[in-house]
């Protein structure tokens, strides 16, 4: 195999389709930078729903130490052992209730460490300022009031809460983007390969004399077919450079600077680089290998040995 | 060389097989005309060789091998020992005469060094020594076709097969085509020729296989093109 025939026929082949190679390297960058944007939307929703959003359906927080000098609901002090023991049987006797697991503060504080492990609030923060709780999951979600009514207010509660009446619509709408973005880079993505199915067939067609030559003399299948298939494996790889510079630049541009979420919406704890450039190799190397195996079974049709 | 045992070959869409129970031998360094008028079969019988076709029924032995049998994966390899002009030349147009040869080694990946040697080697062969660096649009029909025999002749093939390498050609250049193909013949290549030229084929008195509606109807050494068309 000589690299330098098959490199100079790959640009040969490239700048003769330069329309058809742009179109096809618009399409592999934007069905993979949907496809990344995707995957990063998951990792948003993943990150912000921290430990316990999907084992748990309602959590009843206890009081500590420092809450009783700033929480009414814990004027009468820190929860006692008598306390917790008597929340844990009532809870028990509750048919709605599923599971019950308790949360000491010092794997609360392991969690939060987890979830915000970055943000300057949790370097700030110690073991015992961190809430005890019992988390709760129902046979029916929907029956959050239940335990509300039932331990709102009782000595040593510092609060009920639905874990996911706060976030829940919230993550509904990022699910729906989700799905949206599924859907359109499906259909980018059946553009874009056949597109380079178009491609790679014009190309064939359009070099069919030499190829028809070189079978003539013999030149094996795979000797054929490389300068097509890098062809549609290097507009590939373009794309593939778009697309990840595209999910760099959005996430520098919506989290970082530009719309700046990470500022104004600073409660919220956001996807880090890491989590971009994790995604980078998979989307290189899809866009290489998607194309270079879409011209390889165009050719089998176009190109017979 | 060459052994065809009773082989048929109908395409599909086509009431009459193109090839009709043919069984013939070719031996190592003969010269072989192949003569009948459009439609005989000729163009079917040199496919089959080729292997751009395979038989309907009977076999085809090509240097040894059965052709039914050999996988599509080997058959570049056993193209490597055969040569073959055309009577369009099938040269490329924007490559020099010298690349035009040098392709043919390139893409079976031949070295470099040899490709160098072999190229102005195979050129004086044919007569063209000197006009590496031309464009085929720049020569005349004769020379493009001394280019295309270089080509199918530059890694030296057993087994030469020429579709009506003058077709194209008129009667005095013709001749000199045939008589550089006789050459080559005699270097021990085996020649099989599909021909329309009677003038050469009378001329040449070399072994004359005729074609008829697919059915092989005379096998003659020494022969004539034997009927007027």
């Amino acid at each position: 195999m000589r690299a330098q025939f098959v490199l100079s026929e790959i640009g040969v082949g490239l700048r003769r389709n330069l329309t058809m190679t742009f179109a096809v390297v618009v399409s592999v960058a934007l069905s993979l930078a949907l496809f990344g944007a995707s995957l990063l939307l998951s990792d948003q929703v993943n990150t912000m729903k921290g430990f316990w959003y999907d084992k748990v359906n309602v959590s009843i927080f206890l009081c500590n130490k420092s809450d009783g000098e700033t929480d009414p609901n814990c004027a009468k002090g820190a929860v006692t052992g008598e306390q917790k023991k008597q929340i844990l049987v009532d809870l028990k006797k509750m048919p709605t209730v599923d599971k019950v697991v308790h949360e000491s503060s010092d794997e609360a504080y392991k969690h939060y460490k987890e979830q915000f492990g970055d943000s300057p609030l949790a370097s700030s923060l110690t073991p015992d300022q961190l809430q005890e709780s019992y988390r709760i999951k129902l046979k029916d979600p929907e029956n959050y009031k239940v335990i509300a009514s039932a331990f709102a207010g009782r000595d040593g509660v510092q609060s009920v809460q639905d874990q996911k009446g706060i976030l829940e619509n919230l993550f509904v709408m990022l699910g729906g983007m989700n799905w949206a973005a599924r859907a359109v880079m499906a259909l980018m993505l059946v553009v874009a390969l056949m597109l380079i199915v178009n491609t790679v067939r014009v190309s064939a067609f359009s070099r069919r004399r030499e190829t028809g030559i070189m079978r003539l003399v013999g030149a094996s299948g795979f000797y054929i077919q490389a300068p097509f298939i890098m062809e549609a494996a290097v507009a590939g790889l373009i794309g593939g450079i778009g697309a990840s510079a595209m999910l760099v630049l959005g996430r520098y541009f919506i989290i970082d600077n530009g719309l700046a979420l990470s500022e104004k919406l600073n409660l919220i704890n956001f996807i880090g680089w890491d989590a971009v450039l994790t995604k980078l190799p998979l989307i290189l190397a899809t866009s290489v290998l998607m194309p270079a195996l879409a011209a390889f079974f165009a050719l089998r049709k176009y190109l017979k040995v | 060389m060459i052994r065809f045992d009773n082989v048929s070959k109908a395409y599909p869409k086509q009431n009459r097989p193109a090839l009709r129970d043919v069984s013939l031998e070719v031996e190592r360094g003969e010269f072989v005309f192949l003569v009948g008028s459009s439609g005989s079969g000729k163009s079917t019988f040199l496919r089959l060789i080729l292997r751009e076709e395979r038989t309907s029924q009977g076999q085809v032995h090509v240097l040894g091998k059965d052709l039914a049998r050999l996988s599509n994966w080997k058959v570049p390899q056993m193209r490597r020992q055969l040569g073959t002009v055309f009577q369009d030349f099938r040269l490329l147009p924007n490559k020099t005469v010298a690349e035009n040869v040098a392709f043919a080694q390139e893409v079976i990946g031949k070295s470099r060094g040899e490709i160098r040697k072999s190229v102005p080697q195979v050129l004086d062969l044919v007569g063209l020594g000197g006009k590496e660096e031309r464009m085929p649009g720049e020569l005349s029909g004769g020379e493009q076709q001394r280019v295309a025999i270089a080509r199918a002749f530059v890694n030296r093939p057993k087994l030469l097969i020429a579709d009506e390498p003058t077709g194209n050609l008129d009667p005095q250049t013709s001749v000199g085509i045939m008589k550089l193909l006789d050459r080559i013949n005699r270097t021990g290549t085996t020649v099989v020729m599909a021909t329309h030229d009677q003038q050469i084929v009378d001329q040449m008195r070399k072994r004359v296989i005729e074609l008829e509606k697919g059915r092989l109807v005379r096998d003659q050494s020494r022969g004539v093109y034997g009927y007027q068309h």
